[in-house]
């Protein structure tokens, strides 16, 4: 019974994925078709990303430490929140078009075919003009590398990667989440951006400069300080400020586990409460 | 228990309740229910085409929603294809094609082969008979040529057979079209409906259609579901709602000059007159034959056309009666 029931989701979501990927492969084909506005928008979302890091260079030209974190430190964290931020963008994006979706009343299209509705909310527009970011941190996070002198041992090259994974799926969530909110509150896009946007943003910097309640919020609340801070903490050698026992540094995965599972149940919520109430 | 083909679409005691919250000073809120639809029931034939009419607000998009596994019912029965349409969604949307006249079901930017493409990956649909499929509804419905246009290019009308399209390469068993024909040309709205009617004969397909143009249900259906205010106000021959309806064609004749109001035709009476044009009412029931060729013996005719009464105005009729 329980056995059938795993194999019912699983064959669900494996159906999911795939309708994810058709859909986003049509869409890539149709933006291929106009190459040089492709490769105009790749080099837009590429530099305005990368103003971020122009902002703490500039710091840097001022102060030689931010938190009492050197710029090759401050450029690990920032490349990784932004490589992490921009996994989850890429592939979850759209999905904050729900509101919008909603008051068109294109959302009740969705409703009659069948495939999973977040796939389909997902994969609308996929742009892979959004890689323009991933690349960007991926170049940060590359010099950073070159400048920290790590050792690198088989353990951190695995916590440098899991950190990426696990950072990019809470993101997701993240964006789940905030999508599912707007099947009740439709003007919601805003909330969700401060979480999302704001909590890239918020990422890029070390957590000695942010008081601890931020912290702390960030830590418990809404989990993004497992996207990089904790495990970052741990690949630099520096003490975590809230006191954390040291396992909570490798919880990511986990925490990125319970995460999925906390965005699915709320996005069928938001979608169950949809269905009950329409437009 | 009737079998599925005699009641394909079973809809009982149907009832969907909103609450609706309004602000009523700071803080405070009240909140009261709506009932969209209100204790609905009737039953579609398999190959039946029906006309679902109803002024706005009557409840027809509600109803059509939750047939489609939308929206959830907050009581009552409902069976489409013998399947659950709330609980069952996923399978039931694979035996029904839906088209919303008001957005298309269709990719913006995509164009129709592109859209179409998707279609066929989404609902499994083989290959051969995709194509054929595909082949047919593009010689029938005219959309040669228009198959490489992204979607937002396209007029309404080509928007709307390119959604139809849309709606049948996976051969469903039951069509819905909310408002199939709003907004289109004389042309197009033809093409419509003769395509309508072939796909009803040739492939037994259930049809049930909303619709604010008479003229659609008088073409296509020969039944007719009315409701209003969520309750069903009938449900029959197209005929049987002009006469429970009691409601009025209206014959506008032009004459050679101004003549006094014409009298005397059995059936009719002058309404209105302007000029040498003159409007005659008379019941919607009757035909418009011996009433034309009464007025063509005894006055100068030059031209005519009959007018169909509106749908608001046969159901207030229907109120007023």
């Amino acid at each position: 019974m329980a056995a059938g029931r795993v194999r019912k989701v699983l064959g669900r979501a494996v159906w999911g994925v795939r309708a994810y990927g058709f859909i986003a492969a049509m869409w890539i084909r149709s933006s291929w078709a106009y190459r040089a506005s492709f490769w105009m928008m790749l080099a837009a979302n590429f530099a305005t990303t990368a103003l971020d890091f122009v902002a703490i260079m500039l710091m840097f030209s001022q102060v030689d430490a931010l938190g009492g974190f050197s710029l090759p430190e401050v450029a690990f964290l920032y490349g990784t929140a932004c490589v992490a931020f921009g996994l989850a963008d890429l592939i979850l994006g759209t999905a904050e078009r729900v509101g919008r979706r909603v008051r068109d009343g294109t959302m009740d299209v969705l409703l009659t075919r069948p495939v999973p509705v977040l796939s389909q909310v997902a994969a609308d527009r996929f742009a892979l003009r959004r890689l323009g970011r991933i690349l960007q941190g991926t170049l940060v996070l590359g010099w950073a590398l070159t400048r920290l002198e790590l050792d690198w041992t088989a353990g951190r090259v695995a916590l440098l990667v899991s950190m990426l994974l696990c950072g990019g799926v809470i993101f997701g969530c993240l964006f789940v989440v905030g999508g599912a909110f707007q099947f009740w509150a439709q003007d919601a896009a805003e909330v969700q951006n401060a979480f999302t946007y704001g909590g890239t943003t918020v990422l890029q910097y070390p957590p000695t400069v942010f008081g601890k309640e931020l912290v702390r919020g960030v830590t418990f609340v809404v989990p993004l300080a497992f996207v990089n801070w904790l495990p970052a903490l741990r690949m630099l050698g520096r003490d975590d400020p809230l006191g954390l026992p040291g396992w909570a540094d490798l919880a990511a995965p986990a925490v990125a586990l319970v995460c999925c599972l906390v965005a699915g149940l709320v996005w069928r919520a938001g979608l169950r409460a949809y269905r009950s109430t329409g437009n | 228990m009737p079998t599925t083909d005699e009641a394909f679409i079973d809809v009982t005691d149907l009832t969907k309740t909103f609450r609706v919250r309004r602000r009523t000073g700071w803080l405070r809120r009240t909140t009261s229910e709506v009932r969209a639809v209100d204790g609905v029931s009737f039953r579609l034939r398999r190959g039946e085409m029906a006309g679902f009419i109803g002024p706005n607000g009557a409840g027809k998009s509600t109803t059509i929603k939750m047939l489609t596994g939308i929206l959830t019912p907050s009581g009552g029965r409902l069976r489409v294809a013998g399947t659950d349409p709330w609980r069952e969604r996923t399978r039931l949307v694979r035996r029904i094609g839906v088209v919303f006249g008001q957005r298309t079901t269709l990719w913006w930017d995509l164009p129709l082969r592109d859209s179409y493409r998707l279609v066929r990956r989404m609902y499994r649909i083989p290959r051969d008979r995709f194509e054929e499929n595909l082949a047919r509804c593009v010689e029938l419905l005219e959309l040669d040529g228009l198959l490489d246009v992204p979607v937002r290019q396209l007029s309404l009308g080509q928007r709307m057979r390119g959604d139809i399209t849309a709606a049948l390469l996976h051969d469903p068993d039951v069509l819905y079209l909310d408002e199939p024909t709003i907004g289109l040309d004389v042309l197009s709205k033809a093409r419509v409906r003769e395509f309508l009617l072939r796909l009803n004969a040739e492939r037994g397909t259930t049809v049930l259609l909303t619709t604010h143009d008479l003229s659609d249900i008088e073409y296509l259906c020969e039944r007719v579901v009315v409701i209003d205010h969520g309750r069903l106000l009938y449900d029959g021959a197209l005929a049987g709602l002009h006469e429970a309806g009691r409601s009025e064609r209206t014959l506008v004749v032009d004459l050679e000059r101004e003549l006094p109001p014409i009298e005397g035709i059995p059936g009719a009476r002058t309404v209105r007159t302007q000029g040498p044009r003159q409007w005659l009412a008379f019941p919607a029931s009757a035909s418009a034959a011996p009433l034309v060729a009464r007025i063509a013996a005894d006055y100068p005719l030059v031209d005519l056309s009959v007018r169909e009464p509106d749908i608001e105005d046969v159901i207030a009729r229907m109120y007023g009666g």
